[in-house]
This record gives C-alpha cells, sequence and structure tokens, in this order.
C-alpha cells in the first residue's frame, strides 16, 4: 500500500466521520423533542410514525436523486437525506422507552406531587436511556453504510474509493473504502453497546 | 377542627359508566378508614378521587377543611402519602432517593432530607446502613413495600392513601407488616384511607370500615358493628371467612 493511499484513507475516514456525526446529531435534536411530544399524543403518532416509515422505505439511492434538484450536489443533500433515514430508529426507540415506563412508577410519580415535567425528566427520561441509545446506535450503524452512498452525489466519505473501485475495477479501492466502513461501523456498534450497558439503571 | 377529609355526595362516571354513586364519607385525625369491597366495587377509584388521579363527576372533597377544587392539585398530593400494590418505587433510585422524594420536592436542606431518611427506614424497621443504597431490585417484596411506606411518610403529610399495599405479599410478610402498619400509628398517630378486598385485614386495621358495593356504601361502621351488622356484602365476606376457616 502506498503511503498516498494511506493518507487518503486517513482523510475520507474523517469526512465519513463527519457526515456521519452531523446527521445522527441533527437527527437526534429532532428525534428526542419529537419522541416525548409524541409520547403524550396518541393521535398525531400514528401520523409522524408512518412518514418515517415510509422515508424508511425509499431506497437511499432514489432519495439522493430526487433531493439532488432542490438542494443540489453534496454534502448537504447527503445529510438530509442521511437524517431522514436516522429519525425513524431514534423516535421510535424514545417512543418505545418512555411508553415502556411501570404505568405504577408514573403513577406513584403524580400521585406524590410530581409535575409532568418533574416526571419527564426526573423519571421517564432516565428510565427511557438505555432504549434511546439503542435507537442512536442502530442510527449511527445505518448511517455509517448508507453514506458511503452518499459518494454519488459528490458529499465525499469513503464512498469515493467504492465509485472509484466499481467505475475502474479497481479491487484495491474497493477493499480500501469497504474495510475502514465496516470497522467504523463494528466500533460504533460496541462503543454505542458499551454506553448503553453503563446507562441501564442499576 | 375540621376533619381531615369530607367526601360529599361524590359521583363518578368513567366512559358512561356510573363507578360511584353518592359517597359519603368522612375521615377524622387519627382514623383510619379502610375501604372495603370485591374487585370492582369502586374502591380504587374512591380512593383516586381523593387525591385527584381520577375526575368525579359531581359531589365534593374537602381536604383540611378546603375544597378539593381551590387546591392546587401537586400542593394537595405532597400533602397526601400513596402507596400502592408493589409500592410502585423509582427503579433508578436508591432506597434513599426514593423515601427523600417529596421533601427534595418540597425544597428541603439536604442534611435535613438525610436525617429523614434515616429516621423513616428506622420507623419502618429496614436498618438505614445497610438499606439506604440499595436499588429497589436488591429488595424483597416486604422490603420494597416497606420502602414504599416510608416513601409515603417522607414529608409527614397528614393524611396517607393506601391501595391494597399488602395484596401482592405472601401471607407471612403481610402478616408482619399488618403488625408494623399497627405500631406505625400508635408511634406516628396518622390518619388513613386504606383500601382492601381482604376483610380480615379490614377486621385488623380499620377503626372504621366503609363496604362497598357496586360503588355505593353499603355501611360505614367500626370493626365490632360490622360483625354484628350483616348486611348483604358483609355477610358474604365473613362467609369467604367461616369457610376459608372450615377448609383448613
Amino acid at each position: 500500500m502506498n503511503p498516498s493511499l494511506g493518507a487518503e484513507i486517513v482523510s475520507l475516514s474523517l469526512q465519513h466521520l463527519r457526515l456521519v456525526g452531523i446527521t445522527i446529531a441533527i437527527a437526534a435534536a429532532l428525534a428526542l423533542p419529537a419522541a416525548v411530544v409524541l409520547a403524550r399524543r396518541p393521535a398525531a403518532r400514528r401520523w409522524v410514525l408512518g412518514f418515517t416509515n415510509i422515508a424508511q422505505t425509499v431506497p437511499s439511492l432514489a432519495l439522493f436523486g430526487f433531493l439532488l434538484p432542490f438542494i443540489g450536489i453534496g454534502e448537504h443533500t447527503a445529510i438530509v437525506a442521511l437524517t431522514l433515514y436516522a429519525l425513524l430508529p431514534i423516535v421510535r426507540n424514545t417512543l418505545t422507552g418512555i411508553l415502556g415506563v411501570d404505568p405504577a412508577v408514573r403513577e406513584s410519580a403524580l400521585a406524590m406531587g410530581m409535575t409532568p415535567r418533574q416526571i419527564l425528566w426526573q423519571v421517564e427520561l432516565p428510565l427511557a436511556v438505555p432504549s434511546i441509545v439503542a435507537g442512536m446506535r442502530i442510527a449511527t450503524v445505518t448511517t455509517i453504510g448508507t453514506a458511503t452512498i452518499a459518494a454519488f452525489i459528490g458529499a465525499g466519505g469513503l464512498g469515493v474509493f467504492l465509485v472509484r473501485g466499481i467505475a475502474m475495477m479497481d479491487k484495491q479501492a474497493l477493499l480500501a473504502g469497504a474495510l475502514p466502513a465496516a470497522a467504523m461501523a463494528l466500533a460504533a456498534d460496541e462503543g454505542l453497546e458499551w454506553i448503553e450497558r453503563k446507562l441501564s439503571p442499576a | 377542627m375540621p376533619p381531615i377529609l369530607e367526601i360529599r355526595d361524590l359521583s363518578c362516571e368513567l366512559g358512561g359508566r356510573p363507578i360511584l354513586r353518592h359517597i359519603d364519607l368522612t375521615v377524622e385525625e387519627g382514623e383510619t378508614v379502610v375501604l372495603l369491597g370485591r374487585s370492582g366495587s369502586g374502591k380504587t377509584t374512591l380512593l383516586k378521587t381523593v387525591n385527584g388521579l381520577v375526575p368525579a363527576s359531581s359531589g365534593e372533597i374537602r381536604f383540611e377543611g378546603r375544597a378539593a377544587a381551590d387546591w392546587d392539585a401537586v400542593a394537595m398530593r405532597r400533602r397526601m402519602g400513596y402507596v400502592i400494590q408493589d409500592a410502585g418505587l423509582f427503579p433508578h433510585w436508591t432506597v434513599e432517593a426514593n423515601i427523600g422524594l417529596v421533601p427534595r420536592l418540597a425544597k428541603w436542606e439536604p442534611a435535613r432530607v438525610a436525617a429523614r431518611v434515616e429516621t423513616l427506614l428506622e420507623t419502618v424497621g429496614l436498618p438505614p446502613g445497610e438499606f439506604r443504597h440499595r436499588y429497589p431490585r436488591q429488595l424483597s417484596g416486604g422490603q420494597r413495600q416497606r420502602v414504599g411506606i416510608a416513601r409515603a411518610l417522607g414529608a409527614d403529610p397528614p393524611l396517607l392513601l393506601f391501595d391494597e399495599p399488602f395484596a401482592s405479599l405472601d401471607p407471612i410478610t403481610r402478616y408482619e407488616l399488618q403488625r408494623q402498619f399497627l405500631d406505625l400509628r400508635r408511634t406516628v398517630r396518622k390518619t388513613a384511607l386504606f383500601v382492601t378486598h381482604d376483610v380480615r385485614e379490614a377486621l385488623l386495621l380499620a377503626t372504621r370500615i366503609a363496604v362497598l358495593r357496586d360503588g355505593a356504601l353499603e355501611l360505614v361502621a367500626t370493626p365490632p358493628e360490622c360483625l354484628k351488622a350483616r348486611t348483604p356484602e358483609v355477610r358474604a365476606f365473613l362467609a369467604s371467612l367461616e369457610d376459608s376457616g372450615r377448609a383448613n
């Protein structure tokens, strides 16, 4: 392996991580408050989950293509599309976590004179943390994989190697893209699983 | 001094179905009034209308001489301890944090909360050194229920509400906790409204028993008067006792 390939792997990996990091940050910032609101509104829940479900079923390449005329080529389009995919697992898991709190616990919290806000922050969210982290984990791992396709619309990242490898029938380029992406996904999975265990209520 | 709790002509409908019909009940300071009834008699609903978890359809509740409607619900609930079956402890909090809940909500100094928790653990018979830092899952059912009672006593509320607190315990632990409940009443002189379907428990703990049948009060009387009264529901409950005696 020549040194310039090594340097390229590092720089594209960093770019890839950047894409994933920004995506997950935006997705979490949207999904967490949404889930908190939806936990109190069963009717709205159906609509929003329906929308995120549909977003999830659109093939990623098609979604990238669909967004191109609106946002143009490059990183922004990729981040919008990846965020749409990352929303569902986070919303769904956060909801599951909040709604899964033992009704007896919620009832006694209310009966002891906690306000709804105190119940949310001191009881429901802490008890939902393992489930929230599980959602973030699924979202992160999927995003690492899907982000490779973002190279097709000029967003960079490890997908650049894949595009080049496919176009030039270059096995080394394919591996240079695929292996770090796989390693990244595995590391994120392990790392977040560890955090999930750490944060599970004792 | 007004009674701690006055319930006047209270009715409650849920989904168009009448659950409570024209309940009148007064609880004086120091009393333990036991709401006795079979499943579906409305006894838990009645308890929950008292702390506003279930809204009444008509009638009036007065707590400490003031209409429930004039109370801020959160402030009123902090003056009513609440103990339910299986305790409903917060699984992510230690015993200490659970018991200190209401004092902390009332913004007590941390040192005062800690001292209060220590006293309460001793009151319910759990050595503080051993139990303070445990989590609910590290406790037996009986210990959890003791912590539940200690939590309800937290900020020394004038009224305690119990919803079948001992129903899921084994008979021996249940009896221990019932004895302790009686001791507690002697030492802390608390007023309590206590829901149960166990007539033995009602006879043991009550200063007065309120018998509920199909959402209406059939009888409110002291345990000895109840034994003599022989209304239909009382008779049915006593028959269940005699049969279990014969079977043994």
